[in-house]
């Protein structure tokens, strides 16, 4: 039985398929639109009843927020393709640290920005300028931050790619190409040097090919 | 060795991984940081949180920070001892993961917010934001309706024992219930909800934080 991943084109989704495919595990994808509101059906809230994507359905396990999917599969095929994980209980510690640095720090501004810029823009409403401003400044704190860690240490948890870094493509990519902010990455010589390496990975190249993003 | 943690014994963040520890029977001694004079964000302290926040931690060579990650290490470190707040098997764990996620991303900023606009900037003399405020208590209703429908059909969040996806719950609630008046109906209104605050709140491990925090 192959494991089902709800919601594919969506940013957070992306997350799960990109852990996938490094894991070397097949998966089928089942399409949800957000835009006509099919999150808000009543069976898609009985698998996810905060109405958000990705849900995973394995056989009868069912699975909800990207990020707990994907330490999920990381650990289940820790012996076959990349090591997400660290080795130790002490490098799984620093991508844990790292991983919840993405959620909490990283994501908020860029996931407002996303939504400010590109599906405000599709939906025809307009846009908060202050609070993209706002979240510009943000965002630009968080990779300073970034920019002197990844003057350390090659990837966020250490010497190896892991989910810290991982959970950081899709909208790193949203920001870098559709947004036009390129900038904020490639003014940064660490973490363009970083960008570079994590968004070449072939799983990420395979992802956007199989699912061009929305925006 | 002793863990230090860095941090208020007050402030929600630390209590989380502090809650963990005393779970654990963990040995650990509380740095204070003194929030009200911005020690946080300062240059000592920012080598240890480059963000500026708390807690942190340092055992023996080993430093963390993000409460979330802290005490997803500490429960693995010490997976054979003490309650299995990670749950009895990796299928268990992915639940427990999924409600940490929960709790951190539709949980935690509603109450966060709140708990600014009622409580913390009124302190500071200044007007909180009450439209906010009754904007964020609506949502929250929402999702203490969820936790409703969820614990109707299971003891605690993850399944049927006390897990980390409990405990990261504990500062935040007890702060609803106790500093942050008008709120204590999200939890007493609910039967299973109240319930399980009933039972998280009376394990030995919380009502010890709550004597060193001297509530």
């Amino acid at each position: 039985m192959v494991v089902k991943v709800y919601g594919p084109v969506y940013g957070s989704p992306k997350r799960v398929l990109v852990c996938l495919i490094e894991k070397e595990v097949e998966f089928e994808t089942v399409p949800i639109d957000l835009l006509k509101g099919e999150h808000k059906d009543p069976d898609y809230l009985k698998l996810q009843p905060f109405g958000t994507v990705p849900v995973t359905e394995d056989g009868d396990y069912i699975l909800y927020e990207s990020r707990a999917i994907i330490r999920y599969y990381a650990e289940k095929y820790k012996s076959q393709g990349a090591d997400l994980l660290g080795k130790t209980i002490e490098e799984r510690g620093q991508v844990e640290n790292w991983l919840e640095v993405e959620a909490h720090s990283y994501n908020p501004p860029i996931h407002t920005l996303t939504v400010q810029i590109l599906l405000f823009s599709k939906l025809g409403f307009t846009s908060d300028q202050n609070l993209i401003k706002e979240s510009e400044e943000k965002l630009s704190k968080v990779l300073d931050v970034y920019e002197e860690r990844l003057s350390k240490s090659k990837y966020l948890a250490g010497d190896f790619f892991s989910l810290a870094d991982l959970s950081h493509l899709p909208f790193t990519h949203y920001l870098v190409g559709p947004m036009g902010k390129e900038d904020m990455i490639r003014s940064r010589k660490h973490v363009s040097a970083w960008w570079d390496d994590i968004s070449s990975r072939p799983s990420w190249q395979k992802v956007f090919q199989l699912y061009p993003p929305v925006f | 060795m002793v863990v230090k943690v860095y941090g208020p014994v007050r402030a929600a963040c630390p209590q989380g991984v502090l809650a963990c520890l005393l779970e654990k029977d963990v040995e650990f001694e509380i740095v204070h940081v003194d929030l009200d004079s911005g020690e946080q964000k300062k240059p000592h302290f920012l080598l240890r949180q480059p963000f500026g926040q708390v807690p942190a931690i340092e055992d023996g060579d080993l430093k963390l920070f993000e409460s979330r990650a802290i005490i997803r290490y500490y429960a693995a470190k010490y997976e054979d001892r003490g309650p299995k707040l990670l749950g009895k098997s990796l299928e268990e764990r992915a639940v427990v993961d999924q409600w940490v996620e929960v709790e951190a991303h539709n949980f935690n900023d509603l109450f966060y917010t709140l708990v600014l606009q009622l409580v913390i900037l009124p302190r500071m003399g200044q007007p909180g934001d009450l439209a906010l405020a009754r904007s964020c208590e609506q949502k929250l209703e929402k999702v203490f309706d969820i936790y409703e429908q969820r614990l109707s059909n299971s003891t605690y969040l993850a399944g049927d024992s006390f897990t980390l996806a409990d405990l990261t719950h504990l500062p935040a609630i007890r702060y609803l219930m106790t500093d942050a008046g008008g709120l204590a109906h999200l939890v007493t209104q609910r039967k299973h909800v109240n319930a399980w605050w009933q039972a998280i709140s009376t394990r030995s491990a919380w009502k010890k934080l709550m004597n060193l925090a001297n509530y």
